[in-house]
């Protein structure tokens, strides 16, 4: 019985709910650790970019103001539907990271569980982070936390789906909308993520992810006017760099957090710093009287 | 209109003592700079020279920085929380004890109204290290972890709108978090910060805890540079805020921003317009506008447009300008020469753009520094008197038809620091509380602050709060392990 031809898959941007090619037209080998080839990637461009901030400011208005409650909906059937493609991202980061089966599986299954537990915040924060100030007067006075706005998301370079995870669920809790520069060399499981957005509910343009070089598109999102955040994680250990864009995004006071050392270990216990760092604290006062 | 003449009603000066000159606050004496460079500080509304001001040089950064680093080392990070509180608790109260010296001072120093600064500015000053210093030794309940640890030395930098109340901002939520500071005060209004420096010393605060560097914008350049510096925090303008975030790019320093706003104080149909009228005078001519969240462009509903603009015009005819230190004084003296410049300056653009312009009868003094009460009218977006921080009392007026219109307008500007919505409808308060994209949000009130009320701004208004649990925040690091 001879052996059944596969269908191979192109691997695509992923923005404002689409699945374009890169408009510049370019793109690039990706290969196994081993040097092996498994794909060609879109080589996002400058033009991608901006292309993918429109489409993330776009979905801004519906998604930061959706229910907690809706919003955590969405979230849980991202998990889901990630479970559904189980095997296709082990095989990805297996091939990508050059890890076993084993500890591929692993890094998957902790990346699902980990949106899961995302998910379940987005009712939640509001009540940890929110308050109600006791002021000296006959005022009402509460604070809420809001979402920042668009987030650029440099990707982790090396952890290609518990780091992606790690980094993007965590924008996405509270109502911010992301545009995504996935791992330059270990991109598939980020388009694979992206699949799996499409068909969760999740609105075309919250999330919008480019593969390419983190310098074709990350000085363009750090300098961006339209963005209000970003996550330089994965600009790791290149400190010049890092500090470039946290120049850049200087020019309209972006939230920045900036990139470690060195890529951190994913697997810890995340806590809430990457939720809050993407969030705006709203003081309402009024009057109480009769 | 019946005219009511008031005679003076001075506060007295008598209860101030000011020196002739003024040493820096570096380890908890006053000492001369290194080089012996001074500037003076004047009464804005007299121009009389108050005082010689030391200005800090970079051998007395890199002494003040030396001092707070070895008093965070040696006492202060190992001092509990309960004595740290304690130390904060004894200086709210000199600051009670004193607080009518410490208004006479402000108003003297900064030209405000001794109405505002002995009933809002030195109140909620005591309130802020009254608050800040119960947290001392509750750090672990804040929700930063159950260990969280203090940054270590403190860059703090100030500016004059409000000398005394931005100083209790900066340096109650350092202290109590176990952070030692160097705080620059504004090169104008220096000498309420050199009287805490005094009361520091009558509270027998440990040496070096808390460090004063008088001084103009490169002294405070050289305080957010210093290698040893190892948090920022900054109130002021947008474009000096910038400058601060670049200058941190790269290096491990934290940094909080309190910046520039360009509030819209929305007024629906449905207002109570009385109490709106009242509210738009004190959003905008509250401390001549000198209010980073000041409700600088009013969006009046176009049904009720003239009624409220001839109630306005009317109410500011009643406005009482001069004399600062006049206890029926509302509008004092705007700060400096270059301020008044900055004011006449964009006014005359308004004008040139179109607007119409208004302001009461009004006498001003002639000496000092002073600028009528400004309404403008036939405002459009796009005029700059809508756009730029005015930073003086000048008002923008505008108009809109529907809620989401109100909304679109209020929320077009770079800023994002306040807002204002007067309307009798409870869902619409909270409709437009949740639409605009500013950090407070004021509903049939404005301009009202608290410690336990967190402050600060959305986009370009910078980032961090000031005030309540969020406050701490800016000056811990949380504990790894956390629960949260």
């Amino acid at each position: 019985m001879s052996e059944r031809l596969a269908v191979k898959k192109t691997y695509k941007l992923y923005i404002g709910g689409k699945f374009p090619r890169s408009e510049s037209g370019r793109s690039y080998q990706v290969t196994d650790t081993k040097g092996r080839f498994l794909a060609n990637a879109a080589h996002a461009s400058r033009k991608d970019a901006r292309d993918a901030v429109v489409a993330a400011r776009k979905a801004f208005a519906g998604w930061s103001r959706a229910t907690a409650y809706n919003r955590g909906q969405v979230l849980y059937r991202v998990a889901e539907v990630m479970e559904g493609r189980r095997a296709q991202f082990v095989d990805e980061v297996a091939a990508g990271e050059g890890l076993s089966r084993g500890k591929a599986e692993k890094a998957v299954d902790e990346s699902i569980d980990r949106w899961v537990w995302y998910a379940g915040w987005t009712d939640k924060i509001a009540q940890v982070v929110g308050s109600s100030n006791p002021v000296a007067g006959p005022y009402f006075d509460f604070s809420v936390p809001e979402p920042t706005g668009v987030v650029a998301v440099l990707a982790p370079q090396r952890s290609s789906l518990l780091g992606l995870v790690s980094v993007l669920a965590p924008v996405l809790v509270s109502g911010n909308t992301a545009v995504v520069a996935s791992s330059y060399e270990r991109p598939l499981p980020a388009i694979t993520l992206g699949e799996v957005l499409a068909t969760s509910d999740v609105p075309g343009g919250v999330v919008n992810i480019l593969t390419g070089r983190m310098g074709d598109t990350a000085p363009w999102l750090a300098a961006h006017m339209d963005v209000n955040a970003v996550d330089l994680a994965g600009a790791a250990g290149d400190d010049e760099h890092a500090r470039e864009l946290e120049l850049a995004a200087a020019e309209n006071l972006k939230r920045v957090v900036r990139a470690p050392a060195d890529e951190p270990d994913w697997t810890a216990e995340p806590g809430l710093d990457r939720i809050t760092s993407f969030l705006e604290t709203k003081t309402v006062w009024h009057p109480v009287g009769i | 209109m019946v005219t009511f003449e008031y005679a003076p009603a001075p506060e007295s000066r008598a209860v101030v003592d000011i020196k002739s000159s003024y040493g820096l606050f570096i380890g908890g004496e006053f000492t001369d700079p290194a080089d012996g460079a001074s500037f003076k500080s004047i009464n804005p509304a007299n121009e009389e020279v108050l005082a010689d001001i030391a200005q800090a040089g970079v051998t007395d950064v890199d002494r003040a920085v030396a001092a707070a680093r070895k008093a965070f080392s040696q006492t202060w990070s190992k001092m509990s929380g309960r004595d740290r509180g304690k130390y904060l608790f004894r200086i709210a109260r000199i600051i009670q004890e004193r607080a009518r010296e410490l208004a006479v001072l402000e108003s003297i120093d900064n030209g405000k109204p001794i109405r505002e600064s002995r009933d809002v500015d030195i109140p909620l000053v005591a309130a802020h290290f009254f608050y800040y210093a119960g947290w001392a030794d509750k750090l672990e309940y804040a929700g930063y972890g159950v260990d969280p640890r203090p940054h270590g030395v403190a860059g703090q930098i100030i500016p004059w709108n409000f000398p005394m109340l931005m100083l209790a901002w900066k340096i109650a939520p350092a202290l109590a978090t176990g952070n030692t500071v160097v705080l620059k005060p504004a090169e104008t209004t220096p000498l309420t910060a050199l009287l805490f420096a005094e009361i520091c010393q009558q509270a027998d605060l440990p040496p070096g805890v808390v460090n004063i560097l008088t001084g103009a914008g490169e002294t405070g350049r050289l305080l957010v540079e210093h290698p040893d510096v190892d948090k920022v925090a900054f109130t002021g303008s947008t474009e000096v805020g910038k400058a601060i975030a670049r200058s941190v790019a790269g290096t491990s320093k934290k940094a909080t921003l309190e910046l520039g706003g360009k509030a819209a104080n929305i007024v629906f149909d449905d207002a109570p317009l009385d109490q709106a009228v009242e509210g738009i005078v004190n959003g905008i001519f509250f401390n001549q506008g000198h209010v980073c969240c000041a409700g600088s462009r009013l969006l009046v509903q176009e049904s009720v447009y003239d009624d409220v603009l001839a109630r306005l015009k009317r109410r500011l005819a009643t406005l009482r300008v001069g004399d600062p230190l006049d206890k029926n004084t509302d509008v004092g003296a705007i700060n400096s020469a270059e301020q008044l410049t900055r004011i006449r300056e964009l006014s005359e653009v308004g004008e040139a753009e179109g607007a119409e312009r208004w302001s009461p009868e009004c006498v001003l003094p002639e000496r000092g520094f002073w600028f009528a009460p400004t309404v403008f009218t036939g405002v459009s977006q796009a005029h700059r008197i809508a756009r730029e921080e005015i930073f003086g009392p000048v008002l923008s007026v505008l108009t809109f038809r529907t809620p989401a219109e109100a909304v679109e307008k209020a929320n077009n500007t770079p800023y994002g620091l306040s807002a204002g919505v007067w309307t009798d409808k409870g869902s619409r308060i909270l409709w437009m509380s949740q639409q605009l994209r500013a950090g407070v949000v004021w509903a049939n009130t404005f301009n009202k602050f608290d410690p336990t009320s967190p402050f600060g701004g959305y986009k370009e208004s910078g980032y961090g709060r000031e005030g309540g649990r969020h406050g701490l925040g800016a000056y811990l690091v949380p504990s790894e392990r956390s629960g949260r």
